[in-house]
């Protein structure tokens, strides 16, 4: 336990081992928060503080936790720190918080929280496990942010809300894709982003 | 130490529940009165935004006062009764705007589900209705706003209807929704939607007050606007919580009609009655405008 890499901590789950591209976790939300940049921005920071804050206190408490309730344990750690961060998303950025609804609640039933605490936090320190937890959340972000960029701008001509795609495209004939803005697209978007992934990480492919 | 023991267990679990109750109990407290803020400011914004549309001299931005902006066009707020009875007034913060009373999503759920027992046939009910009314002067222009409440495909919607002093047209429309399909029956928050509401009337004597169709579906132009193509249920399920609501407005949308029709007489009764004691002057303007009329 003590030859934990910190840097390999912090980045291989942004890149070579993330979450959504090569363990497939957290697809539903990646989904379902991406129409927008701003509530995929919002979205990947709760995410990384959720993950963060949970495998730090899981690992504190990880020599004290009864094996038995060991999930329940996990759950209700995970829970407190999501509801934390809904209520303070509602107080300090309500427009966002409405935007991102429920999934916010959702982040609970995320597999990347859950997965990191149980593969990672109980069998490690503190401090990387709050490392861990930060770079999972992060690269989840990464991702979520990649997808937003292409649907927002495809899909509604905006960044941030702001007009990219300037209004002589719209009078010249051009339109904005509205399948894209739908969850199907999001999906086939995630599957670029994992071929284009293995390709280049040849040692991912299947034999 | 043996962390497998049911003792250790169970007290393990009590005290690890308990210590995060707290914990979220204090947050919540301590966060109530900012998020409550941030709802009633929102419903401010949106009672502002369906007053001001069609008159367009202001436009309500992330950095606009809006407290100051309400209690200064405000005229009045009460909340009536399915039978069109005042039933009480609402704080309109002339005096403090931080005191600003506003009937939020909440309390239009509320509402709703008091209409839906009312159309199940439990009609004393009505008295026991509390709709929010709130009069606006837009730049001397006198705006009603009532809002409306329903079920969308995924979650509630709701709007906000700003009527003319006839108690029928239709001066600004706003709307808002929990969670629609973004790109399709979220599209119901655009101003694009929202615009084609502005100059249709409701239907006072119809069976359909209001009714937001596709275009080839139309029988009323003048009642009804375009449904949003790929978003049937939202959009029909918006007309129908429009209509729901608009028909227990009417009673009093019809009475404010007939008062505001009848305020010219109102005015030559009040220059009338000081003219029997102060002098023949003042009795000859009123009666002159009556000769006018």
């Amino acid at each position: 336990m003590s030859d934990i890499n910190f840097k390999d901590v912090l980045l291989k789950p942004i890149f070579k081992g993330n979450p959504v591209t090569v363990l497939v976790l957290g697809i539903c939300s990646s989904l379902a928060v991406t129409v927008q940049m701003k509530g995929a921005c919002v979205m990947a920071l709760s995410v990384i503080v959720v993950t963060g804050l949970s495998s730090f206190v899981a690992s504190i408490l990880r020599n004290t936790i009864p094996n038995r309730i060991r999930i329940i344990v996990q759950l209700v750690v995970v829970s407190l720190m999501v509801i934390l961060v809904d209520q303070f998303l509602k107080a300090y950025a309500y427009s966002v918080s409405k935007t991102l609804s429920v999934y916010v609640g959702l982040i609970i039933t995320n597999c990347i929280v859950m997965g990191r605490i149980e593969a990672f936090a109980l069998g490690n320190k503190p401090i990387p496990s709050l490392l861990d937890g930060l770079a999972n959340g992060a690269g989840y972000g990464l991702i979520l942010v990649v997808v937003a960029f292409f649907r927002e701008i495809l899909g509604s001509g905006t960044l941030f809300g702001m007009r990219i795609i300037p209004e002589s495209f719209y009078a010249a004939g051009y339109m904005d894709n509205g399948l894209i803005i739908l969850p199907p697209m999001a999906l086939i978007l995630l599957g670029i982003i994992v071929w284009i992934q293995r390709s280049i990480q040849k040692d991912l492919q299947e034999k | 130490m043996n962390t497998n023991g049911n003792t250790y267990t169970v007290i393990y679990s009590t005290v690890l529940v308990v210590l995060v109750a707290a914990i979220l109990a204090f947050v919540s407290m301590s966060l109530q009165n900012k998020q409550n803020e941030n709802v009633k400011l929102e419903t401010i914004t949106k009672l502002l935004s369906a007053a001001s549309q069609s008159d367009g001299s202001f436009t309500i931005g992330e950095d606009t006062d809006v407290l100051g902006l309400y209690a200064g066009k405000i005229v009045e707020a009460f909340y009536v009764d399915g039978n069109g009875k005042k039933v009480r007034d609402m704080n309109t913060g002339k005096e403090n705007v931080n005191s600003i009373e506003v009937s939020t999503t909440a309390d239009l759920k509320k509402q709703n589900d008091l209409i839906k027992q009312i159309e199940n046939g439990q009609t004393d009910k009505l008295s026991s209705m509390e709709l929010p009314v709130y009069v606006f002067d837009i730049n001397g222009k006198t705006v009603t706003v009532i809002p409306c409440y329903g079920a969308g495909l995924w979650g509630p919607i709701w709007g906000y209807l700003a009527i003319d002093a006839d108690g029928r047209t239709i001066d600004g429309a706003v709307f808002d929704h929990k969670g629609e399909t973004p790109g399709l029956g979220a599209k119901i928050v655009e101003k694009s939607f929202c615009d084609e509401f502005l100059g249709k009337t409701l239907n006072v004597t119809g069976e359909t007050v209001f009714a937001v169709v596709k275009a080839t579906a139309v029988t009323e132009p003048e009642h009804s606007v375009d449904a949003i193509s790929g978003a049937t249920i939202t959009s029909q399920a918006l007309g129908k919580s429009i209509n729901l609501w608009a028909k227990y407005y009417m009673p009093y949308l019809s009475e404010a009609a007939e008062a505001n029709a009848e305020v010219p007489a109102v005015q030559d009764n009040i220059a009338a009655e000081p003219a029997e004691g102060t002098g023949t002057a003042v009795q000859t303007v009123g009666t002159n405008i009556n000769e006018e009329e």
